[in-house]
């Protein structure tokens, strides 16, 4: 087997707050190959944001600490490499894009001088130059008259060209990998629609990979090759995504399937998950979900479930699906 | 069909928009709410489905009287609500309450679940002040909540949990109708679940009528029994919540359906979406005609001459756009 773009391998990132030490992100591994789109998928506190800062060095410190793993992309340690070297591939060669192109565009600054910002640190260009490159960006995201909006502010922006703005941004620079961080949640359905189908758009065009943080099965459906499901800071189940939707493995991606009610009949009574999410500031010992599980014996409450293949595509960490009981 | 427990007709909101700080003048008029007719019958449950800044909180707020209407009259069970003085509406106020969006903001931090649930109850007096702590106990049961956690704060709760306190709070005076502002898009799937549950076993308990407003289309279906969409200040369609869904008949609403993603891959990857192009335009210019022709893959010439009434589009059904029969 080749060399996956990013391998990332017992990922810990803990919060250290008042109230205890809070495990956001708690031993999470996988591998991303070039090109590929991987949706991690969960609720929120599931962890599957802090995975992404915790990539690109983003986890406030203190109260956030990185507590252990590796991810190794093109031979260098994300996690545990000179800050030297993790600037010269955050923003160049990993690009990050936010849930909230409200407040991550700085309002005092023309949208230029953001958009160039990241090739003016990056790379041996002038300014003109630069501001070429950013034309054309802004063309490749579908502005019109980009000549014209470059000199504008952000709020002179909607939402929806916000966010294109923020993903010119973001690839500017030709990044290899592009994390997404719930970048359709704050818009209307008709444009998420058209951002949904930039990002496969220029994914293709770009030949990038793509991580695409959700809350939204529907949107991981349509756009993403592979999907981890993420509960209680740890990936519960990997799958591709047509596996994952046709046949889900552990019970809690098949309780959060079947609480959608995605376009059901009317008058059915809705699939509930009973209880709540886990305090992550408490031990959990055995698995996270299985105070909530309907499945759950007394022997899944005791040691740490670890995510094992069921099948050539498939990973879960039940114990029960893995010795092949339900 | 009994007549309507709450009826709208042509019901406006308008906002008056001044620039300037000393030397204020008008520089426009705001149509949020532009000519709404509804009804909502005993028990129904009505769906109101429009993108950010359509009008439909404007819409509910206006129903309410928490702004006053421009023009048009709301009818809540034969008495008009626009033309009320200050004490009527307090009246009215007993069978028409509301939930918000956010459980995070609309609840008082420093009262605590009893002092949020008894206070209706304390200022309408609809039951003897010894009654009141019975009275609490049983709401709180009603959505699903232990009684012993009367004595806590909202900062304790989850945002479900402080969701089925908000619901608790509206069902208090015994309303006929509930008017529910986004209940369920600050929850995550799984609770979301729990609330819209709770929602529609209430309304088949106490034969509540809800006008349940809200972004999502699979959300909304899933609770209505007819639903009106709404683009720009006006309904375009409405009709019953499976049919309008599922054969959509204004060209708005089958974009809107069609932008849905859908969590099935076979699904998702073999359909054609409509995409459409553009963002919704301001209300403050509005354009000319069908306020939709602009992003609308079917406009024509005649689409921006006049703007398009409600008109029978099936039984039941009614659908804003004059080339209804020809797409």
């Amino acid at each position: 087997m080749a060399m996956p773009l990013l391998e990332v391998t017992d990922l810990r990132t803990h919060f250290h707050t008042r109230n205890g030490v809070v495990r956001a992100v708690d031993g999470v591994s996988f591998r991303l190959e070039r090109a590929e789109t991987l949706g991690i998928v969960g609720e929120s506190g599931s962890g599957k944001s802090v995975t992404g800062y915790s990539l690109l060095g983003l986890v406030p410190t203190p109260p956030g600490r990185i507590e252990s793993g590796r991810a190794i992309f093109d031979g260098v340690d994300l996690l545990h490499c000179p800050p030297t070297q993790a600037r010269s591939i955050r923003g160049r060669r990993i690009a990050m894009i936010f849930q909230d192109p409200m407040t991550s565009l700085n309002p005092y600054l023309r949208i230029a001088d953001q958009l160039i910002e990241p090739l003016l640190i990056h790379e041996k260009i002038s300014r003109a130059g630069a501001l070429a490159r950013g034309l054309a960006m802004l063309e490749a995201v579908g502005i019109n008259d980009a000549a014209h909006r470059l000199q504008s502010y952000p709020h002179e922006f909607s939402g929806g060209m916000r966010q294109r703005v923020m993903i010119a941004m973001a690839l500017i620079t030709r990044p290899e990998i592009l994390i997404a961080d719930e970048p359709t949640t704050a818009l209307d359905v008709t444009v998420q629609a058209q951002i949904l189908e930039l990002i496969r758009n220029l994914q293709q065009e770009f030949h990038m990979a793509v991580i695409f943080i959700t809350h939204d099965l529907g949107v991981v459906a349509g756009l993403c090759d592979r999907v981890q499901v993420m509960y209680a800071g740890r990936i519960v189940e990997a799958a591709d995504t047509r596996t994952l939707f046709q046949s889900p493995r552990h019970p809690y991606t098949k309780a959060l399937q079947r609480s959608i009610p995605a376009l059901q009949e009317k008058g059915r009574e809705l699939y509930t998950i009973a209880g709540l999410p886990p305090d992550l500031s408490k031990p959990i010992t055995g698995c996270p979900f299985a105070p909530r599980c309907e499945f759950a014996l007394d022997s899944c409450r005791l040691g740490d479930p670890v995510l094992q293949p069921v099948s050539a595509s498939q990973s879960t960490s039940c114990y029960r699906v893995q010795r092949g009981e339900i | 069909m009994p007549d309507p427990i709450l009826q709208l007709t042509n019901v406006k909101t308008y906002f008056p928009v001044e620039t300037g700080t000393v030397f204020r003048r008008a520089a426009g008029t705001v149509k949020a709410v532009d000519g709404v007719s509804l009804s909502v019958h005993q028990g129904e449950v009505l769906g109101l489905v429009g993108e950010s800044g359509c009008g439909k909180s404007t819409l509910a707020r206006t129903i309410l009287h928490l702004v006053p209407a421009t023009a048009g009259t709301v009818l809540l069970g034969g008495r008009n609500l626009t033309a009320a003085t200050a004490g009527e509406l307090r009246a009215a106020r007993r069978d028409l309450q509301m939930v918000f969006q956010d459980p995070y903001a609309s609840l008082n931090p420093r009262m605590t679940v009893f002092d949020t649930l008894a206070e209706p109850l304390l200022v309408h007096r609809t039951v003897p002040a010894a009654q009141v702590a019975e009275r609490v106990a049983q709401l709180m049961e009603r959505v699903g909540l232990s009684p012993a956690q009367a004595r806590k704060y909202p900062h304790e709760f989850s945002g479900g949990q402080r969701q089925r306190v908000a619901i608790a709070r509206a069902l208090a005076l015994e309303p006929r109708v509930l008017i529910a502002d986004e209940p369920v898009s600050a929850l995550d799937v799984s609770i979301q679940a729990q609330i819209l549950n709770l929602l529609s076993r209430l309304c088949r308990e106490m034969n509540l009528s809800l006008l349940f407003i809200a972004h999502d289309l699979a959300v909304v279906k899933h609770i209505s029994d007819r639903v009106a969409v709404m683009y720009l200040g006006k309904i375009v369609e409405l009709g019953p919540a499976a049919e309008v869904i599922e054969r959509p008949a204004h060209p708005y609403t089958r974009a809107l359906v069609s932008a849905i993603p859908r969590p099935d891959p076979e699904v998702e990857r073999g359909r054609q979406r409509i995409v459409l192009p553009g963002d919704p335009p301001s209300p403050l210019h509005p354009p000319a005609g069908c306020a939709f022709h602009p992003r609308c893959p079917h406009a024509r010439e005649k689409c921006r001459a006049a703007v398009p009434p409600l008109v029978p589009a099936g039984p039941g059904r009614e659908a804003a756009c004059v080339r209804l029969g020809e797409i």
